[in-house]
């Protein structure tokens, strides 16, 4: 049980949990995740852990309300308890120090970048976040980035804050414009469209990318192999080989219809959870 | 005395066309009067060799002639001294090639069902009021990591001892391969629940959600967390896969990820589970261990309407208990010997449509003293399939070693621990079960975690003095 001690809603779909783990804050590194589970009976699904802080012993997740268990987490309140979170999962991101790490966040995605860019500039770093959206009503933590980061850029389809356009044209640009905006490495964390929107950006020139895979998962600890990626040609464990790989190697035309696997399935514990509670509260 | 009798009374099994759609148990269990009526059959031996077959040594003429008595307390007594999950074991312990193959009824007639006069005994006692009770009079804490057979049982042991004991589990709930492996028609997991009430009732705390290696370090378990002494009985979880073109296709899966959906996530239960299982009408299942067998019996019951075992062997190679085979049979399972799958062939989509085989023959003997496998040219065909899972073996887990200096595998990543002590190259870091000897045995496992208990103590013991 892990009790939450502070809840904000982001978007309509998307809510930040400040939730008290101490154990997993004392060891949690970007690019790692949490396994939850909110009721007997319930999944276990993967979460990126959005950040931590190791003295009050908290760990922070966003997380949009999609399936059938996101709506039950989203549900919940401060003073809540979630009935199991377990970390941290998978690898940490691993980048030697020293140079300029561009941070590309889209969707609740950008929620990650968080610990990422606070860790890499407080080593010494240049940092960039990039952070995208369709409009500004749905950017999220881009006041909680500021402070992180050497330069926050927002990009929003419709123009309605910062650069109009896609996160990966604005990648383009900074890459373009040589040092010392260019990055020297660029982690994608986001929807699966936009990570390949990102590798496919900087495999041209060359610029070393990682992509967050999130993956379909049972247990979270290499034992059912469900989560496998294919990565240069070899299947992968996102949950323990990864959950981050280079996107060049990364093939994303098998994760994405392998992240289909159980559509009709979701669909159906969506409406069936909604009548399930309806029955609950009655 | 003795009674005269060829045959072993049979165990009561569930109608196979009733159960291969439920997952009601399959063993119904002896009564009172199949118990003594078998019990009589024991010889009593003067060098009762069974005892030697059994790899924790179970007196087993004195709980059989406790049986015969009727004394059940007495025989439960008998039993848990040496073997402290014996309802599981009666469940699951491949009895045929352990006690019963040294039966000496066996020169003969059948064996004495030692496997069903155990398992009587634990459920007689599963009846009773727990007698157990926390006695802890030692001050050093041990750390246990893994939840599974191996732990378990260490963890009853060194309470026993009088140490206050912690187990880390890394997924939600108890059991280990027990809990996510193998499936409620075989053993049902209120008998795993009530085992594990038992060991609580001793004060064996269990911690769940901590994966050690990722939550805390094996060496934090000693310095921030002031254990005394650390047993390893992390299992070999990780699943194999074949690497044939094809296998990740939507519809192939490990046996792990299909048995873990169905076990752990309590899919076999679709009323109360929200993790879905997607089974196909026609199921595949790779390689005729008892997990395939767990596998292609659970597949029948989620709803499969032809469910295969494919196996690049024969049913003489197989390494699956006799009796998992004989109900696979009975329930309709198909099996396809001597078949070697090549590719997974798909649809548009990306699901499994058939998969791509090639009959086999017999060669000579190969490195495992079985008989090697040799391709038939020209036989290759497909097989359709809507699901194919892989039930070709697991390798302990890297989790904890890769993130623990100092800590010794061989090459096929199982953990270096001594044989009688289970102590590994760490000081005060003992291990046992799967995580040493690759996939094995509840009972080996068991008596692993047992020994490594005793070898604490001593090695507690020694420091102190």
């Amino acid at each position: 049980m892990a009790r939450i001690i502070e809840t904000r809603q982001l978007t309509a779909v998307t809510k930040y949990f400040r939730i008290d783990a101490p154990l997993i804050a004392a060891s949690a590194r970007p690019g790692q995740f949490v396994m939850l589970r909110v009721r007997e009976g319930g999944e276990r699904i993967p979460i990126t852990i959005a950040d931590y802080d190791r003295e009050l012993g908290t760990i922070t997740i966003v997380v949009q309300a999609v399936g059938a268990t996101t709506q039950r987490v989203c549900a919940l309140k401060t003073g809540d308890e979630i009935l199991d979170v377990a970390g941290p999962m998978g690898g940490h991101i691993d980048i030697a120090p020293g140079g300029h790490v561009c941070g590309v966040g889209g969707g609740f995605g950008s929620a990650a970048l968080l610990c990422l860019m606070r860790e890499f500039t407080a080593r010494g770093d240049t940092t960039t976040a990039i952070l995208g959206a369709r409009n500004k009503d749905l950017l999220i933590l881009a006041d909680e980035l500021r402070p992180l980061c050497t330069h926050l850029e927002i990009c929003t389809d419709d123009g309605s804050a910062g650069f109009k356009g896609f996160v990966t044209q604005r990648l383009a640009q900074l890459i373009e414009a040589g040092p010392p905006r260019r990055p020297d490495s660029v982690v994608a964390i986001g929807p699966m469209a936009m990570m390949r929107a990102v590798a496919e950006t900087t495999r041209g020139p060359k610029v070393k990318t990682l992509v967050s895979m999130d993956p379909l998962m049972v247990d979270g600890t290499g034992m059912c192999g469900g989560c496998r990626v294919t990565v240069g040609g070899k299947a992968q464990f996102a949950c323990v080989d990864g959950p981050c790989f280079d996107a060049h190697e990364v093939d994303f035309d098998v994760a994405m219809r392998r992240n289909k696997a159980y559509v009709q399935e979701e669909k159906r514990a969506v409406d069936r959870a909604a009548c399930m509670d309806r029955r609950e509260t009655a | 005395m003795p009674v005269k009798r060829a045959d072993k009374t049979p165990m009561p099994v569930r109608e196979a066309q009733a159960r291969a759609r439920d997952f009601i148990e399959v063993n119904e269990g002896y009564t009172q009067r199949h118990a003594s009526f078998e019990a009589e059959r024991c010889l009593r031996c003067q060098d009762p060799v069974c005892v030697g077959g059994c790899p924790v040594n179970v007196p087993i003429p004195d709980f059989i002639h406790a049986v015969a008595m009727g004394d059940m307390a007495g025989a439960a007594r008998i039993l848990r001294s040496a073997n402290p999950l014996p309802a599981i074991c009666g469940r699951v312990c491949p009895q045929e090639s352990q006690c019963e193959a040294e039966c000496s009824m066996t020169a003969r007639f059948t064996p004495v069902a030692i496997g069903h006069l155990e398992r009587f005994v634990a459920d007689w006692e599963r009846t009773q009021p727990p007698a157990a009770k926390a006695e802890i009079t030692r001050k050093e804490r041990i750390a246990i990591i893994g939840a599974g057979p191996s732990g378990l049982v260490c963890a009853g042991a060194l309470a026993r001892l009088g140490y206050p004991v912690t187990i880390y589990e890394a997924l939600h709930a108890a059991g280990g391969v027990l809990r996510y492996g193998i499936p409620e028609f075989r053993l049902p997991k209120e008998v795993l629940d009530w085992e594990i009430g038992l060991l609580k009732a001793m004060g064996v705390e269990i911690v769940c959600n901590v994966i050690i290696g990722k939550t805390l370090t094996l060496d934090e378990l000693f310095g921030k967390m002031g254990f005394s002494a650390v047993f390893i009985g992390t299992g070999a979880g990780l699943p194999q896969f074949l690497g044939i073109p094809g296998e990740n296709l939507n519809g192939v899966m490990s046996a792990n990820e299909f048995l873990t959906r169905v076990n752990l996530m309590g899919g076999y239960d679709p009323e109360k589970a929200d993790t879905p299982v997607h089974v196909g009408k026609r199921v595949a299942v790779i390689g005729a261990g008892n997990t395939a067998m767990d596998a292609v019996r659970t597949s029948m019951r989620m709803g499969a309407e032809k469910a295969m075992v494919v196996y690049r062997r024969s049913d003489r190679e197989m390494s699956a208990r006799v009796e998992e085979y004989h109900h696979a049979m009975e329930e309709g399972v198909e099996f396809h010997w001597l078949t070697n799958p090549l590719e997974v062939q798909g649809n548009a989509e990306g699901w499994a449509t058939g998969l791509k085989c090639q009959k086999m023959k017999l060669g000579e003997p190969d490195a495992s003293g079985r008989a090697r496998p040799v391709p038939i040219p020209d036989s290759e065909f497909v097989l359709p399939v809507d699901n194919v899972i892989l039930a070709i073996g697991t390798t302990p887990n890297p989790l904890l070693t890769r993130t623990t200096s100092g800590l010794l595998t061989n090459k096929k990543g199982c953990l270096v621990a001594d044989e009688k002590t289970g102590l590994t190259s760490k000081a005060l870091v003992f291990a046992g079960g799967d995580a040493v000897t690759g996939a094995a045995t509840v009972i080996l496992a068991a008596g692993a975690g047992k020994r490594a208990a005793q070898a604490i103590h001593e090695a507690l013991e020694a420091r102190g003095a």
